[in-house]
């Protein structure tokens, strides 16, 4: 058994808003006790992308052996929990309301609060898990398969969204420039790996600005420029160099998000700087802002790969900070699909 | 015994206690309002007003597909999260039959109706025999049309009328007229909907003949695949064609 004293808050978190079906123990919002993630990817490969009614079918079928490893590792029984966290939004709603129903089934069956939690103020919170002493406020770039965001964090709970993506997500880019030039899906991996055989200058790849908000994010006339790339070396029947088209793309990609980053920190004179979701755990990107922030002087925060992906220990980080203030969610608790940062529901 | 009833298979949602062949409570509800918003909010309605102890239930019934793909899922989540909470087995009901358990004695052959949409319906045909619930048709996806000439045919075979019910009626009613040469009619509001009771009593039938199972398992039964998984099939298969004819891509 874990040893807990009595004032520490043990939240059960539970995560099923895209393909993986997660649940975790988390102690005081910054101690994993246990963190189980049932990977469905391999089932989505064979679609070339996440099938929502698959991902849905599937967490039904995992669930329940997820969520009791997650107590078992963690060495606590239900009754210890102190509140059950779960994914109510943005996602898949089919795969959001899964993680939602079973969530309040339980909280309601062992007497429990239940919170509901933002998703991506679960990939931010990531950032809570490894760095004890990171404090809002703080900057954080939140970039993955379904977001683009570069947040501020004002204080716990409390975010003003400085740009987000007008079009594709950083990561939706990755997956379809991988399926266009032959890798397959996932994208990002499989990008990340083959550009270190690349040459990131290469191809000149558009960087796009938005007019009326610098921090707003564009990545569709990137796509579209790389298909426009393809499909003129098919018509001279030039051979396409797969890690060249890879890398160049890539350094679009990375430029214009430490570009919008470090505009935002200069601007808004903050001294730590986070990233958070799937799109974190690129090598490049990581190095990049590392460099950046460290010429900066400012002082740069990133998740370990397995938190930076779709998890529900970041589900208990944020979910810890909500219930410290309060939130309580009832058992007509539902699945928002396009919900909001900060949205109140 | 005690067996809580849930169903949020179709339009209706509902949950029942059922102790010992007694009806303790029930809610359901059919309204525009999403079963996430609606099924627990009942069932914790329910365990106020009968001052229901949760960890006495013995089971949960639930019905356990076909149906609306999203409202199974969230019925089925709620009942493996009841499961693990409480440390209790589940009964998984069809949902056919639970909506046929309705006309309870009925002399007609009972055809409940789901609209399936693509044409199709889920649905099955049973009828009353010695106060038992009779298959005479298991529960499945068809097309409206071959269930009607299906249904012709056995109702003049077995001379019983036949008795609609379900939320597909009001989508197929005109169509079953007008195709059907046979007495049929269509059960009343108070009996012509997913009724979660139903689903408790046949739940209960279940855990006597000892048919439950663990709530970590227990997973909803679509009778359909997902659209991907089908056009993948299809895919599949037509290359099958194409190799068996010698053609290759």
């Amino acid at each position: 058994m874990t040893q807990t004293k009595e004032k520490d808050v043990l939240i059960l978190a539970i995560e099923s808003s895209c393909d993986e079906t997660a649940a975790a123990v988390v102690k005081n919002g910054r101690e994993v006790l246990s963190n189980v993630i049932y990977s469905q990817i391999d089932l989505h490969t064979l679609y070339g992308g996440v099938v929502p009614e698959i991902a849905s079918r599937k967490h039904i079928e995992k669930i329940n052996q997820v969520i009791k490893k997650a107590l078992a590792d963690a060495g606590v029984s239900l009754e210890q929990i102190t509140a059950v966290a779960v994914t109510c939004g943005p996602g898949l709603v089919g795969a959001l309301l899964v993680g939602v129903a079973e969530a309040k089934a339980i909280a309601f069956a062992a007497d429990k609060p239940l919170v509901g939690v933002h998703h991506i103020e679960g990939h931010i919170c990531a950032n809570y898990i490894e760095n004890k002493e990171l404090e809002p406020p703080f900057l954080c770039l939140v970039v993955s398969g379904g977001h683009s965001h570069l947040v501020m964090v004002k204080d716990y709970g409390e975010y003003e969204i400085l740009g987000r993506t007008r079009d594709d997500a950083a990561g939706e880019a990755f997956d379809k420039v991988a399926r266009a030039i032959g890798l397959g899906y996932p994208g990002g991996p499989k990008i990340d790996r083959v550009s270190n055989d690349g040459n990131p200058e290469a191809i000149a790849f558009p960087r796009a600005k938005i007019a009326d908000n610098v921090y707003d994010f564009s990545f569709s006339g990137l796509k579209s420029a790389v298909l426009n790339y393809l499909n003129g070396c098919r018509m001279k029947d030039i051979a396409v160099n797969q890690a060249d088209v890879a890398a160049s793309f890539q350094k679009a990609v990375v430029d214009v998000l430490v570009g919008h980053s470090m505009d935002a920190v200069a601007r808004y004179g903050v001294d730590r700087f986070a990233i958070a979701g799937g799109v974190a755990s690129n090598s490049h990107l990581r190095a990049a802002l590392e460099e950046a922030c460290a010429e900066r002087g400012v002082r740069f925060y990133r998740p370990s790969p397995i938190l930076c992906t779709d998890n529900a220990a970041m589900i208990g980080a944020a979910g810890y900070y909500e219930y410290q203030k309060g939130v309580r969610h009832g058992w007509d608790l539902n699945a928002v699909p396009n919900l909001k940062l900060g949205e109140k529901i | 015994m005690r067996i809580l009833g849930l169903d949020s298979s179709g339009l209706v949602a509902g949950v029942a206690l059922v102790e010992d062949s007694l009806l303790i409570g029930e809610y359901t509800t059919d309204y525009k309002k999403t079963h996430s918003q609606t099924l627990l909010p009942m069932l914790d309605e329910l365990k106020r007003m009968v001052e229901l102890d949760l960890h006495t239930i013995d089971a949960i019934a639930v019905a356990a597909g076909p149906g609306s793909f999203t409202g199974l899922r969230i019925g089925s989540a709620t009942a493996k999260g009841l499961g693990l909470a409480l440390d209790i087995p589940v009964a998984a009901v069809p949902t056919v039959d639970a909506l046929a358990y309705n006309l309870y004695g009925a002399g007609g052959l009972i055809c409940p109706l789901m609209d399936a949409r693509r044409g199709q319906v889920y649905t099955g045909i049973y009828t009353f025999a010695e106060g038992k619930l009779q298959i005479l048709k298991e529960q499945c996806a068809m097309a409206v049309e071959e269930l009607a000439e299906e249904l012709g045919r056995l109702a003049e075979k077995r001379g019983q009328e036949i008795i609609f019910l379900g939320d597909g009626v009001p989508v197929y009613r005109e169509k079953m007229q007008e195709i059907l040469h046979v007495p049929h009619y269509f059960a009343p509001a108070s009996c012509n909907r997913q009724r979660a009771a139903c689903v408790a009593v046949l739940g209960e039938e279940y855990a006597r003949a000892g048919r439950l199972m663990s709530a970590d398992v227990f997973a909803p039964e679509y009778l359909r695949l997902s659209q991907a998984e089908r056009e993948r099939m299809e895919a599949d298969e037509a290359h099958r064609e194409l190799m068996r004819a010698g053609i290759t891509r």
